[in-house]
């Protein structure tokens, strides 16, 4: 009897971890981040500028980093959107690099949201209100997997293109040297 | 002008019509060794000995080698060589008629599968004089033409049942295929490799036209967006530019560039949203924005959640699109 209970024990147990395979089509919670406001920190914007405030994390946890398809879709973003136009691969470039040890605003899930919602000065364009935040969350979680911040049987293998360097899941953590992580520090750049 | 064809069977090109003919060939003598393989059975299943019969069986010729069946084996196999040489030369000789379809005067596209739709780009002329569209080909009844058929992500296969065969679509290789439509019509077309959630729901839709029909469509295509009219299609087009719309679709003619998604610049003249999911109307459109995943689960495109008066206003803009 007690075999059997421990049986069902463990076939519940390894339902519960298949997070890490769910795939969520449809419109999630992270859809509406009911976080507080923020003045955007670059006038620089994809498409045509939107005035207003954006919405900041409303918690410090990234969302995606146990799903698999989640931390996947937001690689294909991340070239969709043109992050590698100016972060390349994680490599960095015209941008910061994401896959080394050195964050310029702060290397938790809260900062990277917000980074990407507010913009940064010097370049970092405001995505907030023309990336769904749900979206956003997923960039996340995959911009934390290039430094190998997400637990590698989650983290993308092999890309699809031609790419050189350890694939994600094969990278090992870089500990964050925070640097400058105060957003107060850094001067408003005049929006438009 | 027919209601949009999707059957192998009813050829309305050449292309299709050469395979038709080989499916022919090979239903009738598949045909021919069915019904044979079927006698064969029954012949055996008739002379097999019957454990009821009212005699014994004749076991006297037990210990008797078997006589050895050298003629009609050797008939058997003589029947299936002959049948499958004219299967193989007619297979031969398909190919070849595919092959020598005359190119001259051809209209150049080039076709890339994504999931789950098409980019269908014509590349005819100078480069200003190109333009891209998606999900629906149109084609001049009577010429020629020429794919290039590219993939971005994974394998597809572009298939016009009623116009012309297969042929797959692989990233990092490009492949050719050449049809003709003689009448004009609709001719629905379909993904032929599976590749993914969707796709059953990768279609695409051939639109033969007469040459003055062809070279109107194409005029229109070459212009940018018009510009819309009323003041809520105004309000649509700034709000398409400025929200997430722009990250993904382009309209030429707009600050919306992007080129992950369809490109929308004449959306309102082409018959079917998502690939051939739904039917292009006001009220499917509104629907499909608002949640794409209802209609096509899995596909790329995110739910937007937005007022009702927004997404009125993108609908009406999009529908000025012709």
């Amino acid at each position: 009897m007690s075999a059997r209970l421990a049986c069902v024990l463990l076939a519940a147990s390894a339902l519960a971890a298949c997070e890490r395979e769910e795939r969520h089509f449809s419109a999630e919670v992270q859809n509406a981040t009911g976080g507080a406001t923020a003045v955007r920190r670059s006038s620089n914007q994809p498409g045509m500028a939107l005035g207003g405030l954006v919405k900041l994390a409303d918690r410090n946890i990234s969302m995606y980093d146990d799903n698999a398809y989640a931390i996947g879709e937001g690689k294909r973003l991340f070239r969709w959107y043109n992050c590698s136009g100016c972060h390349a691969n994680g490599g960095g470039g015209i941008g910061p690099a994401l896959m080394d040890s050195q964050w310029t605003y702060g290397s938790d899930p809260h900062s990277l949201f917000d980074t990407i919602m507010q913009g940064r000065p010097n370049g970092m364009p405001s995505f907030g209100g023309h990336i769904p935040e749900d979206q956003v969350w997923k960039i996340v979680a995959y911009v934390r997997s290039m430094g190998g911040a997400v637990r590698s049987d989650v983290a993308p293998s092999r890309a699809d293109s031609l790419y050189p360097g350890k694939p994600e899941n094969f990278r090992s953590p870089q500990p964050a040297i925070q640097q400058g992580v105060s957003q107060s520090e850094q001067p408003l750049s005049p929006l438009r | 002008m027919n209601p949009g064809v999707h059957d192998m069977l009813a050829a309305w090109g050449p292309q299709a019509g050469h395979v038709a003919w080989l499916w022919n060939i090979f239903l009738a003598i598949c045909t021919v060794v069915f019904l044979a393989v079927l006698a064969a059975l029954v012949l055996a299943l008739r002379r097999a000995p019957r454990i009821d019969a009212p005699a014994p069986p004749d076991l006297s010729t037990v210990n008797v080698p078997e006589p050895r069946l050298r003629r009609s084996v050797t008939m058997a196999v003589a029947i299936t060589i002959v049948g499958l040489l004219v299967l193989l030369a007619a297979s031969v000789f398909t190919d070849r008629a595919l092959a020598r379809l005359p190119l001259r005067d051809a209209v150049n596209i080039r076709v890339t599968g994504h999931q789950w739709w098409w980019t269908v780009t014509y590349v005819d002329g100078p480069v200003s004089e190109t333009f891209e569209t998606a999900n629906e080909i149109h084609v001049p009844v009577g010429r020629p033409v020429v794919v290039q058929l590219h993939a971005s992500d994974v394998i597809h296969s572009l298939w016009i049942p009623s116009l012309t065969g297969k042929r797959d679509l692989i990233p990092g290789r490009s492949a050719t295929l050449a049809f003709r439509a003689d009448q004009p019509g609709i001719y629905r077309g379909q993904c032929a490799e599976f590749c993914g959630f969707q796709h059953a729901f990768m279609a695409f839709e051939v639109h033969a036209e007469t040459a003055e029909n062809f070279a109107r469509w194409r005029q229109l295509q070459l212009a940018p967006a018009a510009e819309p009219a009323g003041a809520q299609a105004q309000r649509g087009k700034q709000l398409f530019q400025s929200i997430q719309c722009a990250m993904c679709h382009a309209i030429q003619g707009t600050l919306a560039q992007g080129k992950a998604g369809p490109d929308l610049t004449h959306l309102a003249s082409r018959r079917t949203i998502g690939a051939g999911t739904l039917p292009n109307d006001a009220a499917h459109l509104a629907s499909w924005i608002a949640d794409p995943q209802r209609h096509k689960p899995g596909v790329n495109m995110p739910a937007n959640p937005m007022s009702g008066a927004d997404l009125a206003a993108i609908v009406s803009y999009l529908g000025s699109l012709k």
